[in-house]
């Protein structure tokens, strides 16, 4: 398989290597090698139990690969290994910052004390171990003033600012997904992993995501990795693919590339479509592409 | 979008009718038997009597009551859908409310040993309702804002207590120096729970702080030569007005002496009474304060996630430890408090029942409310004390007491939560 093809040339922000993640005789992630482009937009696919979403807890940290590795050539920091990192610190640290499949927002605090909590590490140094906070010293007061500025700043830029003091829980679910990717930018991220960031929103919504996550790339130099089942997100954003299937990758490059991928179609179609013509069922992926779309 | 919902629920006169009728048909069926026919000793034989208006009056109260209570609750629950919508437009107003009835019961509360001041009982009553508001307090920060629920928080009463007891009655510390130090004994012992209990939450959590509370509750029983076993601790140290004692006077100067008052034993109760009332609002104004911050913020936003909460890069461990001890260090000082108030203590004051009744106040007041708190403490201490008439009735009242109100208000009597900083507050004039 062509490696990096697709980065043409960019230097890669994350680069995995050979990780391998086992829960028990099950090879959930099998020696998965795969690169993240810096300033690009990657897409990580694959049929349903395909250990995407087990990818994505390696990388942040929430579980312990069994093998491999994961490095991240942070700007500041030089290259960083990732494996051996806890979860809070591959945010914190190597700012490496995740939405989640099943929203995880703060249900009862508002939209803006969520913008508010994800900026805990700054506020909480400037609060100086609770103490400047406690008796409101002019340090921590221009610490929270600037939390707010930069809340107040991505809520208007993804137009939630008339929800700012609504409870977070009390809001639409395809509101409540914009919120979570307010929350994750909140926290300064390098790179941005939204697990499946289009699941059950209306097309309309998701191509405002589509939107959404071309700007981000653009204007604030972002590397972004998807995890999506939405075609029509994954195909008219993404720079680079991945496909994963039983853990291990199949096939990656660009969209193009992966449409016309026998092995990608075999994994989403099923065993049988090999002996009709390739074409055809190239032909079926797409149409399924474009069903999605509409 | 909501009005499809309500028009969906809201039931036609017809099914009103139907339904009332069908508990009205349960009523004659039932009523026949139990209130239709009765039967009456008529010079040594029984005979059958039929009631047939008095069933009819049974059945027909029924129906009605029936009606009544669907058409109270069909009410009750629209109207909690609709604050539920308006919610956030009504929440400013809400907490605006909740302020000025908090000044409110800070005045009463200034104001309540001066006009009792002869009536020892009533004073009693609000030094104990006191020593549950801080208490409550300090668990509201464990349970209420880190969402950590603990069974156990008795055991940092008790070590507070005990702590306070032997530095004063073994050292002779004074009740000033002792209270910061107890407090912070029981601080550390809260990071000792904290510390096996990171990874544990809801259940698994609950069942072993209780466990911790009864191991506190069993050394202090069984290890005899610290803590006097069952027999407790006695005469330990009143607290000092500054230095002077509440005494008859005598040779050295008095509280009654110096301020050229009779000596009454009524001052001492009083000055604890103040004394608590200052440790306690001490304590509302750094919990309030500390829920500004982002470590109030941080508790909050682990009990609604801690999974989010680390995805932001935020020390789940550190977050959880900081709120164990702060939450030991408030149940300590009120320990030294009660150790003070008392002067005798023994582990029979640290049950598990203590535990559940400072639980209940968080739960009943509305988890994180601090005015919740209040309230929660307020009920729980008079209703006993009100019961005192039933005689062992009382606690039968008291659980229907808290089972109604739990049904009443599930979330608690305040479940009202103010945000921690507004937008329309901040940004409306903001630069």
């Amino acid at each position: 398989m062509p490696e990096a093809s697709a980065a043409g040339g960019v230097m890669p922000l994350l680069s995995v290597e050979n990780l391998t993640m086992r829960f028990g005789g099950l090879a959930a992630i099998d020696d998965l090698s795969f690169d993240v482009p810096a300033g690009r937009i990657s897409a990580v696919i694959g049929p349903n139990g395909a250990g995407k979403t087990t990818f994505f807890n390696c990388l942040t940290g929430f579980y312990k690969s069994t093998a491999g590795s994961v490095r991240l050539n942070h700007p500041e920091l030089g290259v960083l290994r990732l494996e051996s990192l806890p979860s809070h610190q591959v945010a914190r640290l190597a700012r490496i910052v995740r939405t989640f499949q099943n929203i995880r927002l703060f249900p009862k605090m508002t939209v803006l004390e969520n913008l508010i909590v994800a900026q805990h590490n700054v506020l909480q140094q400037a609060s100086r171990f609770s103490l400047a906070g406690l008796f409101g010293l002019p340090s921590y007061r221009r610490a929270e003033a600037r939390a707010v500025d930069k809340a107040v700043d991505w809520l208007r830029r993804l137009d939630l600012i008339d929800k700012a003091d609504v409870p977070a829980g009390a809001l639409p679910y395809g509101t409540q997904r914009r919120v979570e990717i307010a929350r994750a930018l909140c926290a300064d991220p390098l790179l941005l992993c939204l697990d499946e960031p289009a699941a059950g929103l209306n097309p309309r919504e998701s191509g405002e995501l589509n939107e959404l996550l071309l700007r981000l790339v653009k204007e604030e130099r972002l590397t972004l990795l998807l995890i999506e089942h939405d075609m029509s997100v994954v195909m008219n954003v993404s720079d680079h693919i991945c496909v994963l299937n039983y853990g291990r990758k199949i096939a990656e490059g660009t969209p193009d590339e992966i449409r016309n991928d026998p092995h990608v179609i075999k994994a989403y179609l099923g065993e049988e479509e090999e002996e009709e013509e390739e074409e055809d069922a190239a032909g079926a992926v797409q149409a399924k592409a474009i069903g999605a779309r509409t | 979008m909501p009005p499809l919902v309500s028009v969906g629920d809201a039931p036609t006169l017809v099914e009103r009718g139907r339904d009332a009728a069908g508990i009205a048909l349960i009523a004659l069926l039932l009523g026949i038997p139990m209130i239709g026919l009765s039967t009456v000793d008529q010079s040594g034989a029984l005979r059958v009597l039929t009631r047939w208006p008095l069933l009819g009056v049974f059945v027909a109260v029924a129906f009605c009551g029936r009606l009544l209570l669907r058409y109270a609750l069909d009410r009750l629950k629209s109207r909690l859908r609709t604050r539920g919508r308006q919610a956030a437009a009504a929440s400013a107003r809400h907490g605006r409310v909740l302020t000025a009835v908090g000044w409110l019961a800070f005045a009463l509360a200034l104001v309540l040993p001066l006009v009792f001041a002869d009536n020892r009982y009533v004073v009693d009553i609000a030094t104990t309702v006191l020593i549950y508001v801080m208490l409550g307090w300090g668990l509201n920060v464990v349970v209420g804002l880190a969402g950590l629920l603990d069974l156990g928080h008795a055991a940092f009463y008790a070590v507070g207590a005990y702590a306070y007891a032997l530095l004063a009655t073994q050292f002779g510390w004074s009740f000033w120096a002792a209270l910061p130090v107890a407090g912070l004994i029981a601080a550390v012992f809260g990071l000792a729970l904290g510390w096996p209990c990171l990874r544990l939450r809801g259940d698994y959590l609950a069942i072993v702080t209780l466990g911790f509370g009864e191991i506190i509750r069993v050394v202090l029983v069984n290890w005899t030569e610290l803590s006097g076993g069952p027999n407790g601790i006695s005469s330990i140290p009143r607290p000092s007005f500054f230095g002077l004692p509440f005494a008859p006077s005598g040779n050295a100067p008095t509280f009654a002496s110096s301020f050229g008052l009779e000596f009454s034993p009524m001052h001492r109760l009083i000055f604890l009474y103040y004394v608590i009332l200052a440790l306690s609002l001490l304590t509302n104004a750094l919990v309030a304060r500390l829920r500004r911050l982002p470590v109030g913020r941080a508790w909050e936003a682990m009990r609604e996630d801690e999974i989010a909460c680390r995805a932001l890069g935020m020390n789940v461990t550190n977050v959880k430890l900081s709120a164990f001890a702060l939450g030991a260090m408030l149940g300590g000082v009120a320990g030294v408090f009660f150790a003070a108030r008392q002067g005798f203590i023994s582990p029979e004051s640290f049950t598990f029942n203590e535990s559940a009744i400072i639980l209940a106040i968080v739960v009943l007041g509305g988890m994180g409310s601090q005015l919740g708190v209040v309230l929660a403490s307020l009920v729980l201490v008079l209703i006993p004390e009100l019961g005192r008439d039933f005689s062992e009735y009382r606690m039968l009242l008291f659980g229907a007491a808290m089972i109604l109100i739990m049904i009443w208000r599930p979330g608690g009597i305040l479940a009202h939560r103010e945000p921690t900083l507004r937008h329309a507050a901040a940004g409306g004039g903001h630069a």
